[in-house]
């Protein structure tokens, strides 16, 4: 048992591992986990629900805004929900989502339309991209527990 | 002859009288048998009759009678005995039912008597109460007449209404022929006929007051009957009645607000009377009974209390008027006073940097013009450029100075600074100026000042080198010397008291020197802007006086107190000035311990039970800002709006987080609007931290602008987080955060 175990570590660790040098995640990721202790157990899982809930509901509005049939384009409301976006990423470490974000508020500042669309797109992989990814780390992670292990600190340094 | 037991009649047999009295007998019978029956049958009839036994007598006595008579009809002729003895007995019983019904009238009769009179006594009080009801009856009508003459009177509160009023329910009550109303004019010399029942009248109708039969009236509070031919009373053409009804008049006094007491009637000092004439119709031989005259009395003092009560509420409606419009005058011209003050402020801003600009352009060239070839007669001038532009400069920075000083506009800049440095820093500018004019300055510091301190350094420097600088000024020769130390004790001035609070304290800095002195009748003058001494020495000095009233300002916005002391002209003067500064405990302590400051200082590693607030849009960074702060055991609130902020901050917070990443500045607007809301009550305020997502130097000028304490780079890292609450937890007076 101990063996799995150990296994289910190490592929937690690695896998987390390069999920921050994938650049998937940040230092904020981290400073999040730590937040994580008896009184609040799930926190992580918490946050990041929040975040991806928040993540649907933001591309669709900027689906909207950005839809040409409905009328002129309004960028104000584009930009409004990619800082609302920009912000939620940060806050969870989202790194490469918040990166998408930067580009997007600039292309959304000089009304680039075609850039627009071009970083809705990905903003859209991207998130889901990371979900699913995230969805992996904590199914190792609960794979783990039940193996009656604990799951790893993984420091990035 | 036989002998017979018959009776000889003693008259011979008249005929005729016989006759007659066999007759008269025959019908005295008759009467004497139906007179009892007749008793018998209206006593039956009646239910009253109190002596019945006596009726039985009487009914006797009668029968007895008419027997007798009866029997006496067959005296008349010749009769036997038999009716003799029956005839001797019927007289006889006759005799004693007579004469005991005779004895027995004695005592009935006084009685049957004494019933009539008491008949007739109680019909004279029948009468009597009749009359007095009728009184009494016609009382309380006229009480009703004059209850609701009163209330109609009462029940309007206009006055052309009230004497309207009185005079048609007056003529209706008492059905007058005519009433009218006198009312004296402005002049009080004439009685205007201001309103009459009836008739038309002509308008301007006007009789003189000195009328006796109007004295007359005036002089008495009863209703006075007048001759219907006075010329009050002649109202309209006398057309052809012979008989005019009779008139009464009563006066009806117009009380002046003034003497309208409650509890005692007015003295009628003003003896402001209208008069109330009231004819009754002609032709109707009308008498004025007294329940009438009564009436008219009441009434006449129910409408002067009418009348007074109308007045007073045209007095408030009036002042209320008034009030109105001195209200909207005064909001006007606080309206324009306020457009006023800012165009003056405006005025000065603009001014301030446009004149500021050419002198700074003046000034800066002057100089550089200066360090090239010059001929001496060039340097001359440009000096003296340089000097007055400096100067001119510097009477800018007054005005303005003083200008905003006075309108309470100027707040003092905070911040921690060295106070012994600024007392050297200040003795080398005056230095160069001091060591011309050969005035050794000395400067003493106490052993017990703070080094570190709080408070408005510019303006700190200001003062002093305003004080300094006139004692440099002033003085041809002597010495200056400048001493610094900490008070605690009583001040000179009586009405200032110096109480050191734990992290104040107040600074004395006391400046002499030899210089000119002051009268000490000009001392009180010295403070107030641009009044000078008229002292050679002052003129020469140059300057607009506006120094010393700006440092007296300044001493005051820090909570202060100058003053200056001279023992007179020539033997120097004194300068005094308090100030309150605050101890910075930074270096503060370390200089006191002598060690140098460690981060061995206890911080604050848990927050347990801290109460914070965060106000943040982004539901996720909002959840994320919580975990941190939970993690480090505060009890947090969460927020998601400014409006829901300051709804619910509340002295309970510590510390309020606020999220300050959307453009614009409406959500560094909460910060101000939180610190409105606690100033107003008396808790300490929780302190402001913005949440943003860059601290470039703009964005950390903003937040102390809106008097944040401090700010912190999104994301926050968990020891950002827990040092940024040390710091702020510990008792410091300033904060810079990140």
């Amino acid at each position: 048992m101990d063996a799995l175990i150990a296994q289910l570590q190490r592929q937690f660790r690695d896998y987390t591992i390069s999920l921050y040098q994938q650049g998937f995640l940040d230092d904020q990721f981290t400073e999040l986990k730590k937040l994580q202790d008896d009184g609040s157990p799930d926190f992580v899982a918490e946050v990041l629900t929040l975040f991806f809930e928040d993540c649907v509901k933001l591309i669709s509005n900027m689906a909207r805004a950005l839809d040409k049939t409905t009328g002129a384009v309004d960028f104000s409301q584009v930009g409004a929900s990619v800082h609302q976006l920009k912000g939620s990423s940060s806050s969870v470490g989202a790194k490469r989502v918040k990166a998408l974000c930067v580009s997007f508020k600039e292309y959304c500042e000089a009304k680039n339309y075609e850039g627009c669309v071009r970083c809705l797109q990905q903003v859209d992989i991207e998130y889901k991209a990371l979900k699913t990814k995230l969805q992996d780390m904590f199914n190792l992670e609960k794979q783990i527990i039940q193996a009656g292990g604990i799951v790893p600190q993984v420091d990035i340094n | 002859m036989e002998v017979c037991n018959c009776i000889e009649p003693q008259w011979p047999a008249d005929e005729l009288l016989m006759k007659y009295q066999y007759i008269s007998d025959f019908f005295i019978a008759i009467a004497y048998f139906s007179i009892p029956l007749e008793l018998i049958y209206f006593v039956k009839k009646s239910a009253v009759f109190p002596y019945r036994w006596v009726l039985v007598q009487f009914g006797a006595f009668i029968v007895l009678c008419g027997a007798t008579h009866l029997i006496n009809l067959w005296t008349f002729t010749t009769h036997s005995r038999t009716v003799a003895l029956v005839m001797t007995t019927a007289k006889v019983l006759t005799a004693v039912v007579s004469c005991a019904t005779a004895l027995m009238l004695v005592h009935i009769i006084p009685d049957l008597l004494s019933v009539k009179t008491r008949e007739l006594f109680l019909k004279n009080k029948a009468a009597e109460l009749d009359r007095e009801m009728g009184l009494i009856r016609t009382q309380e009508e006229t009480g009703r007449h004059v209850r609701m003459l009163t209330h109609e009177i009462r029940s309007t509160l206009d006055r052309h209404t009230i004497l309207k009023t009185t005079l048609v329910e007056l003529g209706r009550t008492l059905a007058l022929e005519e009433c009218a109303l006198w009312m004296p004019t402005r002049t009080g010399l004439e009685l205007q006929l201001s309103y009459t029942l009836r008739h038309q009248h002509p308008v301007e109708y006007t009789v003189p007051i000195q009328l006796p039969v109007i004295n007359q009236v005036f002089g008495t509070s009863r209703a006075v009957k007048i001759s219907p031919n006075s010329p009050v009373a002649r109202l309209r053409p006398v057309s052809g009645k012979y008989m005019l009804g009779e008139v009464v008049a009563v006066r009806v006094p117009l009380l002046h607000l003034s003497n309208f007491q409650i509890n005692d009637w007015p003295e009628l000092s003003t003896k402001r009377y209208a008069l109330m004439v009231l004819m009754l119709p002609s032709d109707s031989a009308r008498q004025w009974h007294v329940h009438e005259l009564e009436l008219v009395e009441v009434v006449a003092d129910q409408v002067a209390v009418a009348l007074s009560h109308a007045a007073i509420l045209e007095e408030s409606m009036r002042a209320r008027d008034l009030l109105m419009e001195q209200n909207v005058a005064l909001d006007l011209a606080r309206r324009e006073a306020e457009t006023a003050i800012r165009a003056r402020n405006d005025f000065l801003a603009v001014m301030n940097h446009e004149m500021r600009t050419p002198m700074h352009a003046i000034i800066a060239l002057s100089s550089l013009l200066q360090e090239t070839e010059l001929t001496p007669e060039q340097r001359l001038m440009v000096e003296t450029i340089l000097k007055s532009s400096n100067l001119l400069a510097t009477l800018m920075n007054d005005v303005l100075d003083l200008s905003r000083l006075e309108d309470g506009s100027l707040q003092l800049e905070l911040g921690t600074f060295n106070l012994h440095t600024l007392f050297r820093e200040v003795l080398n500018l005056i230095k160069p100026i001091a060591v011309v004019k050969k005035l050794p300055i000395t400067l003493n510091l106490a052993p017990d000042l703070p080094e570190f301190v709080v408070g408005d350094e510019k303006r700190l420097m200001q003062i002093i080198l305003n004080i300094v600088g006139n004692a440099v000024k002033f003085s041809k020769q002597g010495s200056i010397s400048v001493t610094a130390l900490v008070t605690k004790s009583d001040t000179r001035a009586a009405d200032f008291f110096v109480v050191p609070t734990g992290s104040h304290f107040y600074l004395r800095v006391k400046v002499k020197d030899s210089g000119a002195g002051i009268n000490p009748q000009d001392i009180p003058k010295i403070f107030t802007k641009f009044a000078q001494t008229q002292s050679l020495a002052t003129r020469s000095s140059g300057g607009s006086g506006l120094g010393l009233a700006i440092s007296k300002r300044f001493v005051n916005l820090m909570e202060g107190n100058i003053w200056i002391e001279s023992d007179g002209l020539g033997k120097g003067c004194t300068a005094i000035f308090d100030v309150k500064l605050g101890i910075s405990e930074r270096s503060n302590e370390s200089k006191q311990s002598g060690i140098p400051k460690v981060p061995a200082i206890p911080r604050h590693s848990n927050f347990t039970g801290l109460k914070v607030l965060v106000m943040d849009e982004n539901g996720v960074s909002r959840l994320v800002t919580k975990g941190l702060l939970v993690h480090l055991g505060c009890e947090v609130t969460m927020v998601s709006s400014n409006e829901e902020c300051l709804r619910v901050v509340s002295h309970e917070h510590k510390v309020v987080f606020m999220d300050v990443c959307m453009p614009g500045v409406e959500n560094y607007q909460i910060a101000l609007r939180i610190h409105e809301k606690f100033t107003k009550q008396r808790h300490q305020r929780p302190l402001l931290v913005a949440l943003s997502g860059n601290t470039d130097k703009s964005t950390k000028e903003k937040c102390m602008s809106f008097g944040l304490d401090g700010v912190l780079l999104k994301p926050v890292s968990l020891d950002n987080m827990r040092d940024v609450l040390s710091d702020l937890l510990e008792p410091r007076v300033l904060y810079e955060g990140m």
